[in-house]
């Protein structure tokens, strides 16, 4: 096991001159080398780049410039972000070898701050899937144990972070895309609060769902990070207006006062190491002076379902742009019609066509009301749910995951079950309010448990202090 | 409500007079109007707006569709509708965005964002000449697609051509899809419409609103029924892009409809291009093949709440509307204000500069005239001195020159840019003739040709050109012919 450097730590060596920014990319490169060809957790390596990049900063360093709150922090990008120049896919055929000729926000923003990238990461195929075994480039497998799945759909971002090949890694996280897999590759994971963190150039999924987040190895890192990449932005038109949350220094409040809720009602199906990791938390936070008081959520269990008609709804529209015409894959055929038929079979995988299927027909004259106009209702219902739990406490604790990483094929044949892993995230995002998922001690076979951190919309502040409380209980 | 009882059920409470019907059948017309906004950029992105240049050229990643890519939106485009709301007496409201989903290749994003159940301005009318009131259901924002050009194959369609090239230099182009109620009743009145339309549109500067190169495009709905009995099936008109064909492309419709009905047939509700070459419509596609665009709210826009200081600050720019104006400049120079002089006049905008000759003493009436005539390629304020045609307008008036030679002269100002008149007419020769030594030439043009005095006399006005004619060579060509004419008369009925 490869001891895992943070954030805090290589920025402040690195701007000190401690370390070199060259150093850590070698360091990362040495393990991507040792490990990659059994983890894939890239669909590319961008070590050239990387090693460009990082003597860059040193030079700078050395000439006294100023180099950023990441300097030499090396990250690995979700294969769905827009990086210039850099093959971006979406883990998808319909767009292998497409180089956007932009970057998007988050990526500016953390080359701005000095952070190097070292690659783009696997993930379900358009952010679709619990397990990164939707990939058209081959599955990504759990650094800590390499017969289970690393979780998805961020699946290669927090492989990548677990096997030591990037100091931190970014995904994106629609329904628990993040979350999961920090929770099941034992690492921090944020979704932050819709709008918080700028979607320009974040190729879509579900637009009113996606969010772009870290995963890192400590609490601190994901603070960090998050205030870089968060704060409006002009491109982005459901950015909020105002700057990022102050984060780092809530981390040492600790959680004295704080009432944290626990849903009476939740849904049913979490195996017993899970939520006996899940009582020791509530245990933890009660020692360190916080309260536990009850909540209910009858409209969760409904989450699942609103959830695959909204997002597959939105996705159906969004990835409609996929049809030969400009970039990506166009297979030749007799006319127009053939050709957008025959392009987009060949391109998109089963799990994409199921869901744009699904909500193409949800949208559909006639069926609209029944489908997707409901589905808004059960997201208001939702809403109205947290937004009267959060009367009586401050954050909710839940579990991430239902279970520890699963082995590879567990879940394939059966897509229900499969989407039965996002229970607990999915709420957050038809709601669109902040959660994280902390490292929490392990269950079965020793493998990471995480403890979902809930908050309600701009929450991040209480829900951080949380979440450094958990992690120093762990 | 009659005995039918079928009329108020149907979306418009205009009823036909007789004269309006065709043979016995009342016609309902509908319009889409399309037109292009007049911004420096595009709807959603930076890019130009701009038509004629190079292919491909005004382009981003928003236009073409990237992933990735996300709008937002012009808040200038969004004054501009505002603007044409308020010029169209609308009431401007919060409203949101849809997606409306289909494949086409000069779609890039495969939907088009447009506005759906909450439209930016609803609720408003036009008035028509002669007091005919038009409601305007809504005009909504919406980006403008692609170009598609398809070669080889017949009639340049895409159905069987052997390529085709796309031009996204006009995707995302702000438009504002303006929608009437079906209150219109002949093809004079659509007619009017647009017409009327287009000189808001110039007037508050919203577009250009050239039908010739796509900034302004129709589709007309039309259906025929009989009186008192519920709306007909409609057909919608596609591709009509000229005020000329709106009125063609109706008639022919109409035409169609009712010979089809009269002859025992069903109208089916299609969609119909207009072929302005052979002056028919040809079917595009009927209704059970239409598409179902799965309109849905669109996540990467918020919703649009123009503020209530905001929609006061435009309404209160808006500039003086063309009715208001042809009203003004009919009362200042006495014309009709249905007149043709009147309405061209105002719709180049030359309306202020006619003010700006009579208040320097000039007459109206006549500055109307010269303007009209002799002002079509000079801009909104022409570049002759509003006094040096109040000064023709004058020596005109009052005699000192005929009306011939005041056209002469009008033609060498406008050449010019203006000059110095009573120099331009003493240069010519342009004399007032005494109003003694005229009366002297009719009488010997009477003495000299008794016949034709005598059957003139009698009441044949032909005879009077003889007349004239002769006064006019005795003058040698500096006889006012009007001036002669009314002394004729006069010296007839003495």
């Amino acid at each position: 096991m490869v001891e895992l450097r943070t954030a805090v730590d290589v920025a402040r060596a690195v701007a000190s001159g401690e370390l070199s920014a060259a150093a850590v990319v070698e360091e990362n490169l040495a393990a991507i080398d040792a490990r990659e060809g059994e983890v894939h957790a890239f669909n590319v390596v961008t070590a050239e780049r990387a090693r460009e990049r990082a003597a860059q900063i040193d030079a700078d360093i050395k000439a006294g410039r100023n180099v950023g709150r990441l300097a030499g922090v090396t990250v690995a990008l979700k294969d769905n972000m827009c990086t210039r120049g850099v093959e971006t896919t979406c883990s998808s055929r319909i767009l292998a070898g497409w180089k956007p000729p932009y970057d998007g926000t988050v990526v500016r923003r953390l080359a701005d701050a000095g952070a190097v990238m070292v690659g783009k990461t696997n993930l379900d195929e358009f952010a679709m899937g619990s397990s990164t075994e939707n990939s058209a480039f081959g599955p990504t497998r759990n650094p800590l144990d390499t017969s289970r799945v690393p979780g998805g759909s961020s699946g290669g971002s927090a492989a990548a972070v677990a096997a030591g090949f990037a100091t931190v890694s970014f995904g994106s996280d629609t329904g628990g895309s993040i979350r999961q897999p920090a929770a099941l590759c034992g690492l921090v994971g944020v979704k932050p609060t819709y709008g918080m963190v700028s979607r320009q150039g974040l190729i879509a999924f579900g637009s009113s769902l996606d969010q772009i987040g870290p995963f890192t190895s400590t609490v601190a890192d994901a603070a960090l990070l998050m205030e870089v990449i968060a704060g409006h932005d002009p491109l982005d038109s459901t950015s909020l207006p105002q700057p990022a949350p102050e984060l780092m220094s809530v981390l040492s409040h600790g959680v004295e006062g704080m009432r944290i809720g626990r849903i009476t009602d939740m849904p049913e199906g979490s195996s017993p190491d899970v939520l006996e990791r899940l009582d020791a938390a509530f245990e933890a936070l009660r020692n360190a002076g916080a309260t536990v008081v009850d909540v209910q959520m009858p409209s969760m269990s409904y989450g699942l379902t609103a959830y695959y008609l909204v997002a597959p709804a939105e996705a159906s529209s969004n990835l409609a742009r996929f049809d030969g015409v400009r970039y990506g894959l166009r297979v030749d055929a007799k006319d127009l019609n053939a050709m957008y038929g025959d392009t987009r079979a060949a391109g998109f995988g089963d799990e994409v066509k199921r869901r744009i299927m699904l909500g193409t027909y949800a949208l559909s004259a006639g069926y609209y009301d029944a489908y997707y106009g409901k589905a808004l209702k059960v997201r208001r219902l939702i809403a109205d749910d947290f937004a009267k739990a959060y009367e009586s406490c401050d954050v909710i604790l839940t579990p991430t995951s239902p279970t520890v990483a699963f082995k590879f094929g567990d879940k394939t044949n059966n897509p229900l079950a499969m989407y039965l892993c996002d229970v607990f995230t999915i709420p957050t995002n038809l709601a669109g309010h902040a959660a994280m998922s902390v490292p929490f001690g392990t269950g079965e076979a020793g493998l990471p448990v995480g403890v979902q951190v809930l908050a309600p919309a701009l929450g991040e502040a209480p829900m951080f202090r949380v979440a450094a409380e958990l992690e120093r209980a762990a | 409500m009659n005995a039918v009882g079928t009329t108020a059920t149907n979306p418009s409470t205009v009823v036909a007079t007789a004269e309006q019907l065709i043979d016995g059948w009342e016609l309902v017309v509908g319009l889409e109007v399309h037109v292009e906004l007049a911004t420096k950029t595009k709807l959603f992105s930076a890019s130009a707006n701009r038509f004629g240049d190079e292919p491909n050229t005004n382009i981003d990643p928003v236009t073409l569709g990237l992933p990735g890519a996300l709008p937002v939106l012009n808040r200038h485009a969004v004054e501009l509708a505002m603007r044409l709301g308020l010029a169209l007496n609308c009431r401007v409201q919060p409203c949101t965005f849809h997606r409306k989903n289909y494949f086409y290749p000069d779609l890039p994003k495969a939907y088009q964002i447009s506005q759906y159940d909450q439209p930016l301005n609803v609720d408003g009318w036009l008035m028509l000449p002669g007091d005919v009131r038009i409601g305007v259901e809504r005009a909504h924002l919406e980006e403008d697609t692609g170009k598609s050009t398809h070669f080889g194959g017949a009639e340049g369609r895409i159905h069987g051509s052997d390529y085709s090239l796309i031009d996204f230099n006009r995707a995302g182009v702000p438009l504002v899809e303006i929608v009437s109620r079906p209150d219109i009743r002949t093809s004079e009145q659509a007619k009017q419409y647009v017409s009327e339309l287009r000189a808001i549109l110039l007037a508050v500067g919203a577009s250009d609103a050239k039908m010739e190169e796509g900034s302004m495009r129709c589709d007309v709905n039309v259906s025929v029924h009989k009186p008192g009995t519920p709306f007909g099936t409609r057909c919608e008109i596609k591709n009509v892009n000229s005020i000329r064909s709106v009125g063609r492309a109706i008639e022919y419709e109409a035409r169609r409809q009712i010979d089809l009905l009269t002859g025992g047939g069903v109208v089916k509700q299609q969609t119909l291009h207009w072929d302005d070459a052979s002056g028919r419509t040809n079917v595009l596609r009927t209704k059970e093949d239409a598409d179902d665009y799965r309109y849905f709210l669109e996540p990467d826009l918020v919703p649009l709440v123009p503020d209530a200081a905001w929609i006061e600050r435009v309404r209160a720019a808006l500039p003086a509307l063309p009715a208001a104006r042809r009203e003004a400049l009919a009362v200042l120079t006495g014309a009709a204000k249905e007149s043709e002089a009147v309405a061209v006049v105002v719709e180049r905008g030359q309306d202020a500069y006619i003010g700006a000759v009579a208040n320097v003493g000039g007459d109206a009436a006549r500055a109307l005239v010269y303007v009209q005539q002799a002002f079509a390629d000079e801009p909104a304020t022409p570049r002759v001195p509003a006094g040096d045609l109040a000064a023709l307008s004058l020596m005109e008036k009052n005699a000192k020159i005929t009306s011939t030679q005041a056209k002469t002269l009008l033609t060498e100002l406008v050449a010019n840019g203006g000059g110095d008149v009573i120099a331009m007419a003493k240069a010519k020769g342009f004399e007032a003739m005494d109003s003694g030594a005229l009366e002297a030439m009719v009488d010997q043009a009477i003495a000299a040709d008794a016949d034709a005095w005598a059957k003139f006399k009698a009441g044949e006005q032909k005879a009077m050109g003889a007349l004239v004619g002769a006064v006019m060579k005795l003058s040698k060509g500096k006889a006012d012919g009007k001036a002669v004419t009314a002394l004729l008369q006069a010296k007839a009925n003495a």
